[in-house]
């Protein structure tokens, strides 16, 4: 074996063997994700507190300015670092592998950073007509060239990070230092790496295509094209987040309370159902456009007969499943929801991971699967609810599930103890109940009307809405103190924390005995049947309000 | 340590990280994209 | 579990009656929710229009100018009133920051509105009602529409179209 060259440390907590190059690209990219986090973060309060109309804080132009900065800085830039140290991890310090070609992983990182950096330039200084095309970027409104060049060098960076995952794979198998079946995180981590390079692709043709029309190499574009390649970007780089997040989930339970997968068959054939139908979803945003029939809408809407909502709802049973599992092993044992409740709440990584899990389903998920249904998405085509749908999967969902893990990144791989045990509890509650405050109110004000993206609503006339805009409003700002206690926790740690000797403390990793033995879950299967009423009762309600409005074919 | 069984095909297929890479760019691009494309195509052009 | 290595042979492992009966359950209501969606696309009565054309945007403007000097009755804050004939296609033109004509139509009667953009893409939301459709340059986009309720309704842009975005309104009127 190779491994006597490379330069290495076991962790003392997992065992793992945790190689140099890895561990430097690891940092770099959760480096730059805070501080993609910290932008969006900025971005968002300023947005809400102009949406919530009693207070309207921004003018026009610097409102619509934010909003591009805080959908880029969130849904891309953000999200991407924090997946770019995901792939590393998974494909070399779970494999016990080495990292390849760690010169081009630089490279990759500094596109990546490079494309960041200009990006948000240039939506800050720019001329605002420019500049404020939002994360979409709709052609024909016109975007400065430097705002596609480093969305494209982020894209290309990003692309090259997913090759390097597959050859570090590849070259674990071929070094011999990982033989079978990869664990269950790592394939999850694949699923996300292979919708990652359609998604990158994607992302490319549109954006590259933009960027030539921008310099005026090329003539036009056209529009409902872009819009297909875009989507074929747009929605997909939040499948990657699905795909990661769901991957993040199960290895937390298993940190957290050594979650047991009830069954490695069905929930990598869930993960291999993502792989091949989630990308179809893309169509979710042409449902009312010209360019495309029903039965192109109709199909691809439903992820191909909702093969991918099946795969959601497998992990919907499998991964609490496994939590009560490790729950009831470790003596959690009475009755139907003991394990739950006895919890270690305490543990934020346990919280975050939990609170996530819930929001991601009953707002997120739920609302997904509504939105999308072809005839009941005119009633909801950029409203608020569109947003409202995403802040409870990617922003409640995602990055909540990524701060829990950051709870463990920060002791294992920055070697950092965390300054203050009180603010990383309360951390995750603030965070997730401000948003699920926050994404209540925006569904809600997506279903009366109101659209997303606009700076004022004072021509329309709807019920509760200035109370609905507070709600939204005060969700915001709690979530916001949730987000800025997570970034300054992380940053102040990793300054000032004390150097981790042997075994962090906090936040704690159960050990697992004996995986192989699997307990019956009673409570879970009580929690899923509640999830499934809820989702059907909200699906029949909003086919019911569809039946409502006027006649249209 | 247990004997050794033979792996199912099914389970080596599932296994296959690059088998998982072919189909997942195969699969959404034909009916995603290709079939998209086809769809901006085929729409009649008015004078 | 999740970053240890699995079982070499996982796939012989039982798999739990709950997660079964679960996995079986989740199988029909996804082949329900899809026959529904099939259903209603059939027989609904609100469905997304499937009636398009890619045009030019010239060719558009031209159409619609004529449609609104031929059934122009009034106007209101510079914008054309047009009373939509019953048995002729209308025209409803998006661009930055207005829609034009305001289409004035009869309750329960059905129209086919010829919607296209000038310039960017738009949004057309129409409101309390809260239907909304999506307006792309370089095409044509042909909804059937039958008003089943009498009223002023508001038109608003919901897709963003520059930074005057907010303001572009029109109006249909359902006598």
């Amino acid at each position: 074996m190779a491994e006597v060259l490379v330069e290495a440390r076991t962790c003392p907590v997992t065992g793992l063997r945790v190689v140099k190059h890895a561990e430097n690209l690891i940092k770099v990219n959760a480096v730059f994700a805070v501080l993609a986090l910290l932008f969006g973060t900025i971005g968002a309060i300023l947005i809400a507190l102009t949406r919530w109309e009693a207070i309207h804080l921004l003018p026009t132009d610097l409102f619509y300015r934010m909003l591009t900065f805080h959908g880029m800085n969130m849904l891309v830039f953000w999200i991407v670092f924090f997946e770019g140290a995901g792939l590393v991890f998974a494909s070399t310090i779970v494999l016990n592998a080495r990292q390849v070609a760690p010169k081009l992983g630089y490279l990759a990182v500094i596109l990546m950073i490079l494309g960041f950096l200009l990006t948000n330039f240039i939506i800050l200084t720019g001329d605002v007509n420019e500049t404020a095309v939002m994360f979409t970027a709709y052609v024909p409104l016109k975007a400065h060239p430097l705002f596609y060049l480093g969305y494209i060098l982020f894209a290309v960076g990003a692309l090259i990070m997913c090759i390097l995952f597959f050859l570090n794979v590849y070259n674990a198998k071929r070094e011999g230092t990982y033989e079978g079946p990869v664990p269950l995180f790592t394939y999850g981590i694949a699923a996300a790496a292979v919708i990652a390079v359609f998604t990158l692709v994607h992302g490319a043709l549109a954006l590259g295509s933009a960027f030539l029309w921008s310099l005026g190499i090329i003539e036009v574009v056209d529009a409902s094209l872009y819009r297909l390649l875009f989507w074929g970007f747009g929605h997909p780089a939040q499948q990657i987040n699905l795909a990661a997040m769901v991957s993040v989930w199960y290895l937390l339970s298993y940190f957290t309370v050594g979650g047991v997968t009830p069954s490695e068959k069905v929930s990598r054939t869930a993960f291999l159902l993502y792989v091949l139908f989630i990308n179809a979803g893309s169509a979710h945003h042409l449902l009312v456009d010209p360019g495309f029939g029903a039965p192109w809408k109709i199909f691809n809407t439903s992820y191909v007969i909702y093969m991918a909502v099946l795969a959601s709802l497998i992990h919907c049973f499998a991964i609490p499943a496994s939590a009560e599992i490790g729950q009831r092993k470790r003596g959690f044992n009475k009755g139907l929801f003991t394990w739950l409740i006895k919890a270690p709440w305490s543990n934020p990584a346990f919280s975050a991971f939990f609170i996530s899990l819930v929001i991601f389903g009953f707002i997120g998920g739920a609302s997904g699967v509504i939105m999308g249904v072809e005839q009941i998405n005119m009633k909801l085509h950029n409203t608020l609810g569109v947003p409202g749908h995403f802040h409870g999967t990617v922003a409640a969902g995602t990055s909540l599930a990524f701060m829990g893990l950051a709870y463990y990144v920060v002791p294992l791989i920055f070697r950092r103890e965390w300054l203050s045990k009180f603010w990383a509890r309360i951390q995750p509650f603030l965070f997730g109940g401000g948003l699920f405050l926050m994404a209540v109110s925006m569904n809600t004000l997506g279903r009366l009307g109101i659209p997303r993206r606009v700076w004022e609503t004072s021509a329309l006339v709807v019920p509760y809405k200035e109370l609905l805009q507070a709600t939204l409003g005060i969700g915001a700002v709690v979530a916001f103190l949730g987000a800025l206690v997570f970034i300054l926790h992380t940053v102040l740690t990793i300054i000032f924390g004390k150097r981790v000797e042997g075994k962090p403390k906090f936040p704690e990793v159960v050990q697992v005995s004996n995986p192989d033995e699997k307990t019956s879950t009673p409570g879970t299967i009580v929690l899923a049947i509640i999830f499934f009423l809820y989702l059907a009762i909200m699906y029949t309600i909003n086919w019911y309000w569809l039946s409502r409005v006027w006649e249209v074919r | 340590m247990r004997e050794k069984k033979p792996v199912p095909l099914i389970q080596l297929l599932y296994d296959d990280i690059f088998l998982m890479l072919l189909l997942g760019l195969i699969v959404p691009a034909l009916t995603y994209t290709i079939w998209g494309l086809i769809e901006i195509i085929s729409k009649k052009v008015l004078p | 579990m999740a970053i240890n290595k699995p079982n070499e042979v996982y796939w012989e492992e039982k798999v739990g009656f709950s997660e079964k009966a679960w996995v079986l359950l989740s199988i029909v209501a996804c082949i329900v929710m899809f026959m529904v969606m099939v259903a209603w696309a059939i027989a609904g009565k609100q469905n997304p229009p499937n009636e398009a054309y890619r045009v030019s945007i010239p060719s558009f403007a031209e159409r619609a100018e004529a449609f609104i000097e031929k059934y122009k009755v009034d106007e209101e804050n510079g914008i054309p009133v047009v009373e939509a004939p019953e048995d002729e296609d209308s025209y409803l033109i998006a661009r930055m920051f207005y829609f034009s004509p305001v289409l004035i139509l009869k309750q329960n009667q059905t129209y086919r509105i010829r919607v296209s953009s000038l310039d960017v893409q738009h949004g057309l939301s129409i409101q309390p009602v809260n239907m909304n459709f999506q307006v792309v340059p370089g095409y044509e986009y042909v909804l059937t529409i039958k008003p089943t309720e009498k009223g002023e309704f508001l038109i608003v842009c919901n897709e963003y179209c520059g930074l005057a975005h907010h303001v572009m309104k029109g109006k249909i009127i359902v006598k």
